[in-house]
């Protein structure tokens, strides 16, 4: 059984058919890559699988069990972590506390304990710093921890971002765009990032444009143009096929 | 431990005062003290709201009214004419009613001051989650307009039932016995004994929301406001999280209402109004939004001034007037100016690099 199946999968926003019965599947322990041209509906389709979008057609089926339509906290709940294109941060937290939310799922002080201080919330509070702490270390950013993640800068921030998904401790970890805005050493550095990620047992589905990290690192890819799936294979065999070739560089 | 000594300063602070008027002779001030206490417990449950949860509400003068004017009415309303329906004798029987003399020595028969607050704060709990659920959707503009729009209805509630006194409020409110010989009346000689319950009440208080936004909750909280979309895939229970917030910041209030109804001896439809839910958004803001400490300081000093007449009859106009020039000079309240202007002091370059990038 896959880790994620997409099946028949529509979004239509109007008249435009954002994403048109696209299906595909996701391993446990791949990773796999959507590419396609700007407006191919690949973000459109993250927003569709992690929830932030409800489809207007088909299953999206996660760890056996069916979650479209659902909100994204609940789908965040059985094991789903992701990134955005624009990072999205939380102003006014510092870094460690922007992982630190990450841990949320993990945590269950409510507000009657927290108000009251409970003495086991003392523990689970210096778990999830010291978790939190740790994650900072492993994506080497850890001198910044108590620095507003807001002030810090672009590259910094994508690995923030990035532990504070790994926080979530996922089974399934959406990356959109995980290069965008950086330069090749550091686009070098996120392909090795990423591979790790992997070999801690998270599965990756990925967006990207940067085709030198795709090709290098995905086990598997897939590619929509305008909505619909093009073509889903190996790198290499992706890299030969005419339709991809055409959609990129044109008849 | 050092959640309890944080507040030792606030504490040495108000036993101070109160030795001070005691010696100086200027004891009266200690009832606007305590009065400044009360309104300061619903600001800081609203700071929460507004600051952390980054919700705002211009109508929790609404909730301090319906927990106000619920525990007066209820314990000033004679139900010796209902004694013989059902609902009052089993009230009487489960000791939720008293018995006393009225102005003219007639029978009196009324709710107890526990029951009735028990009472006005469940009911002002019960109307926030109703509110709550569909209004918290809102948001910015929406959210004040909605809000609003309660805080008006209480208010017109308030000035049409009969039950409720209409323009003329409710008085006679009797003294809260919260504990055998801890009583909160407003007569003189409880002053000093009165002035230490609101303060302990006010630091309870203040001591609970301190912990929350220091907890797994206020990092949720905060994360809403941050991104409510990065938050909500976090696995973040957004709604959930505002109403529960909500919902607590009207308990607060509803708590004030009660307890500065049974001091005031009474309440009157002005404390449901809406420029006193104006006042309190000014205050927090004031006080820096997301700052408990800067809330709860300018709560007591602005409320205080006001109490003492010192606004004169401008009184509402000088809090519209304070909304204005913090939204436009210190957004980020009054402290914050302090902290900007030390921290230049500190390390001028820094901040000179700072701006350049």
């Amino acid at each position: 059984m896959a880790l994620l199946e997409i099946e028949n999968l529509h979004r239509r926003f109007g008249g435009l058919h954002a994403v048109n019965d696209v299906s595909f599947a996701v391993q446990a322990g791949q990773i796999k890559a959507v590419i396609g041209p700007n407006g191919a509906g690949k973000t459109t389709l993250f927003n569709l699988v992690s929830g932030a979008l409800v489809p207007s057609s088909g299953v999206v089926r996660f760890q056996g069990r069916e979650i479209q339509g659902r909100r994204p906290f609940e789908i965040a709940a059985r094991g789903m972590a992701r990134t955005y294109q624009n990072i999205k941060m939380f102003t006014g937290m510092t870094a460690l506390e922007n992982v630190m939310v990450g841990c949320h799922l993990q945590g269950r002080a409510g507000f009657l304990a927290s108000m009251l201080h409970a003495p086991w919330i003392w523990e689970e509070e210096l778990e999830i710093r010291n978790k939190s702490m740790e994650l900072l270390e492993l994506l080497e950013i850890a001198d910044y921890a108590h620095i507003e993640a807001t002030s810090l800068a672009f590259g910094q921030q994508r690995a923030v971002e990035l532990a504070r998904a790994l926080a979530m401790q996922p089974a399934l970890l959406l990356l959109d765009e995980p290069a965008a805005g950086l330069n090749i050493y550091e686009t070098a550095e996120v392909g090795r990032l990423i591979s790790k990620i992997r070999d801690m047992g998270i599965t990756v589905l990925l967006v990207e444009h940067d085709m030198s990290l795709v090709m290098d690192i995905s086990d598997e890819i897939v590619v929509l143009c305008f909505g619909e799936k093009i073509a889903e294979d190996l790198p290499l065999a992706i890299q030969q096929n005419p339709d991809v070739i055409r959609i990129y560089l044109g008849e | 431990m050092k959640r309890f000594i944080v507040l030792l300063p606030l504490l040495a602070v108000v036993v101070l005062v109160q030795l001070l008027s005691t010696w100086t002779g200027t004891q009266f001030y200690l009832t606007q003290m305590t009065m400044a206490a009360y309104y300061s417990l619903l600001i800081i449950g609203l700071c929460v709201l507004m600051g952390y949860a980054g919700q705002i509400s211009l109508g929790h003068a609404g909730f301090f009214a319906i927990g106000g004017y619920l525990s007066a009415a209820l314990t000033t309303h004679n139900l010796v004419a209902f004694k013989g329906v059902a609902v009052v004798r089993l009230l009487e029987g489960c000791a939720l009613l008293q018995a006393g003399k009225d102005l003219y020595g007639g029978e009196l028969l009324v709710v107890t001051p526990w029951a009735a607050a028990i009472l006005a704060v469940l009911v002002a709990a019960a109307v926030a989650v109703v509110i709550g659920i569909p209004v918290l959707k809102l948001k910015g503009h929406y959210l004040a307009m909605a809000t609003l729009g309660f805080g008006i209805i209480i208010y017109r509630l308030a000035l049409a039932s009969a039950w409720l006194g209409e323009a003329d409020g409710i008085s006679g409110v009797p003294p809260f016995v919260l504990l055998p010989g801890l009583v909160v009346r407003g007569d003189s000689a409880g002053r000093v004994q009165n002035y230490y319950i609101a303060w302990g009440v006010l630091l309870v208080g203040l001591f609970l929301l301190l912990n929350l936004i220091g907890s797994r909750v206020g990092r949720a909280l905060r994360s809403i406001h941050g991104s409510e979309e990065a938050a909500d895939a976090m696995g973040v229970n957004c709604a959930r999280f505002k109403l529960q917030t909500f919902v607590l910041s009207a308990v607060f209030a509803a708590i004030a209402g009660v307890l500065l109804t049974h001091f005031n001896g009474g309440i009157g439809p002005s404390e449901a109004g809406v420029m006193k839910s104006v006042r309190y958004v000014a205050i927090v803001a004031v006080g820096g939004m997301a700052h408990l400490w800067g809330a709860l300081i300018m709560g007591v000093l602005l409320n205080f001034l006001s109490l003492r007449g010192v606004f004169g009859t401008y009184d509402d106009a000088v809090f519209g007037f304070i909304l204005i020039v913090i939204m436009l000079f210190a957004p980020n309240g009054i402290l914050s100016l302090l902290a900007s202007r030390k921290k230049r002091k500190a390390n001028p370059q820094k901040i000179a690099a700072n701006q350049e990038r």
